[in-house]
């Protein structure tokens, strides 16, 4: 059975909890994907700006040095932080923006956390000549200032939003909200399989290509499918791409790895489905961090692209199946893998995704004889953005020295 | 709530603070934060609700989530038992509704959904025969807040409803004075008003609430 059914359900997962407004555009927007994965002149013009936009496919790099490290196993890289703006968020921002002028729509909007799905909106916007506006968490302009610049430089109006706790949560509920106003005019190009049916399901088949490259890649390079497939999990939209051609692969394990914070029993932490509940948030029922009142609750996470409360229905089915498999992985250990990542590949790659190169190392260091193992990890998003903050963390630089370079940096800001 | 009774209120909607308020503006959206930084439960909306409604009909505003949490079918037996009449559910839609209709028709509440320019017939209709009470019909497309005018959709909204359904049908978002209510109560069965409401409690505490009431009321009889 291929999930969702026609209401948008996976099991008890998804479906649709928004305004009435909001049907009708949710009904088009499904009605427009459904024909369009139909259409050859759309699957073509897809794959050609995939391949000559975004630079698809992305290797398979056989990580020869942190194989060593982890004692022999075999550790292979998708490298979705080669693809074009840095991350694996262009492949599903060139499928919708495809969409948007299948509908007529000249307007984008988009919420983002890091900044990544924010600047590949903003890059597809340029591309397509629509209007873009993204919606970010105040606290996450400040966190990602660099990714701001990159989206004003494309064009895109930038939104800080200082409602709530002022992060990825607050600029879904105000891209929600611009939306439920201009829905005629105006497309909402959700970042992650979350949000109402269909996005969950859409999201995710723009983004299984990087399954399906993973999968013949591994095949060709050594001969046999993974014993493991590794991936960060916010909402999910990368995990979901890499998990979704190996769901049929039983004996491969597939392995999510959710932002653990302080440690997930501190509760500091954006583990839904390590440690929420089933609840509704964002139009659709998954795992969530919620309250007993069923307020949605404060997240903690070094990564803002994976300091968010929910989780995309689809893992929420698959966890509950036991077909996939969730943990956290603290702060600490993402920056040791970041670290390990760096010194031994010369791969600098985002904090989200050394979430998931952490995590790969946790299960390779729980197989009872790991040396013969091979394990993808899906390096979604590469690191330039998070240089400022892993400076800090490995104390790279003074704080007099961080103070000194800010005061320099608004000094020549007040040059004419 | 009482200085909206002695304003001449018909009925009152009394919200349950939500933490992601998705079709709220932002002057619900900070009073929001305030009742919940201030301590506020989803329980403390019965004692609101049984506070007013000897005196007039009250309806229950939430958010799904929140509603979940606490149990429809104990929601609903609470609500009944401080005197509520229904709930109008904005990010709930009849699809994913049966459990809540089912809890609220066995106490005999009134479930609301709500109905908006973009609504097809079809999905009016489907509005018209699981709602109890009235049909809640947003008078533009967005999110709650004063407006300068009321949108033009919205007469013409009213007229779609009614031919789908007897019930009575109330207009809401962006409605804010008197002169808006009279323009409304010409076309509609009632005048929802929310937003403006908070905002005179927030600028001028009970007596503004009165005052703007009294303008309310008197627009919606003019």
């Amino acid at each position: 059975m291929t999930l969702p059914d026609a209401t948008g359900h996976f099991g008890p997962y998804g479906g649709r909890f928004v305004p009435e407004a909001l049907v009708a555009a949710l009904d088009e927007l499904g009605e427009a994907h459904r024909t369009s994965q139909q259409d050859p002149d759309f699957v073509a013009e897809l794959d050609r700006l995939l391949t000559t936009y975004a630079g698809r496919p992305t290797p398979l790099t056989d990580a020869r040095r942190l194989s060593e490290h982890v004692g022999g196993a075999r550790v292979l890289l998708k490298r979705e932080d080669l693809a074009h703006t840095g991350s694996h968020k262009i492949n599903n921002v060139l499928g919708q923006a495809l969409l948007t002028k299948r509908m007529g729509k000249k307007r984008v909007i988009a919420e983002t956390g890091a900044g990544q799905h924010g600047v590949a909106t903003a890059t597809a916007a340029a591309l397509f000549g629509f209007d873009c506006t993204v919606y970010m968490g105040e606290e996450d302009t400040r966190r990602q200032a660099l990714n701001v610049a990159r989206m004003r430089l494309l064009g895109a109006e930038v939104v800080p939003v200082s409602t709530g706790t002022k992060t990825l949560k607050d600029a879904t509920n105000e891209a929600f909200r611009d939306w439920v106003a201009n829905v005629e005019t105006t497309h909402y190009a959700i970042g992650s399989v979350v949000g109402p049916h269909p996005f969950p399901a859409m999201v995710r088949d723009f983004q299984r290509i990087i399954g399906v490259e993973a999968r013949q890649q591994c095949l060709d390079l050594v001969g046999r499918l993974p014993d493991a497939v590794v991936a960060c999990v916010g909402g999910g939209s990368n995990a979901m791409g890499i998990f979704h051609a190996f769901l049929p692969d039983a004996d491969v394990a597939l392995i999510g790895c959710e932002a653990g914070g302080d440690g997930v029993d501190t509760g500091r932490h954006a583990a839904p489905l390590t440690a929420g509940s089933p609840g509704v948030l964002h139009g659709a029922r998954s795992y969530l961090m919620q309250d007993e009142d069923g307020q949605t609750q404060t997240t903690t996470s070094i990564s803002a692209g994976l300091d968010y409360p929910g989780v995309g229905p689809e893992h929420a089915y698959l966890r509950d199946s036991g077909r996939a498999h969730y943990r956290g992985v603290t702060d600490a250990d993402a920056m040791a893998a970041l670290e390990v990542l760096a010194k031994k590949e010369g791969i600098l790659c985002a904090i989200e995704s050394a979430h998931a190169v952490a995590g790969a190392f946790q299960w390779l260091s729980e197989q009872a004889e790991s040396s013969d193992r091979v394990v993808v990890v899906s390096c979604s998003g590469r690191g330039d953005k998070d240089v400022d903050t892993a400076a800090r963390w490995f104390g790279l630089v003074t704080a007099e020295e961080v103070a000194e370079a800010e005061l320099v940096r608004a000094h020549e800001g007040e040059q004419p | 709530m009482l200085a909206m009774v002695e304003g001449g209120v018909d009925a009152i909607e009394v919200g349950v603070p939500y933490s992601d308020p998705g079709m709220d503006g932002p002057v619900i959206q900070v009073a929001v934060d305030a009742a919940l930084r201030g301590g506020s439960r989803v329980a403390h909306v019965f004692d609101a609700v049984r506070e007013v409604s000897p005196r007039v009909p009250t309806v229950v505003m939430g958010y799904w989530n929140p509603m979940e949490k606490y149990g429809p079918a104990r929601f609903a037996v609470d609500l009944k038992a401080a005197g509520g009449s229904g709930a109008i559910t904005p990010d709930l839609i009849p699809e994913e509704a049966q459990p809540w209709v089912d809890a609220a028709y066995a106490q005999e509440l009134a479930p609301v959904f709500l109905v908006a320019p973009s609504s097809t017939d079809e999905r009016i209709a489907t509005v018209g025969r699981t709602n109890r009470g009235f049909v809640y019909a947003t008078a533009v497309m967005g999110v709650t807040g004063a407006r300068s005018a009321v949108g033009s959709r919205a007469e013409e909204l009213v007229a779609r409803v009614r031919a789908q359904t007897d019930l009575p049908v109330g207009v809401g978002l962006g409605i804010s004075n008197g002169e808006q209510a009279a323009q409304v109560a010409g076309f509609a069965d009632a005048v929802i008003v929310g937003a403006a409401l908070v905002a005179a409690l927030r600028d001028g505490g009970p007596a503004r609430v009165r005052q703007l009431t009294e303008d309310l009321a008197a627009g919606v009889r003019r």
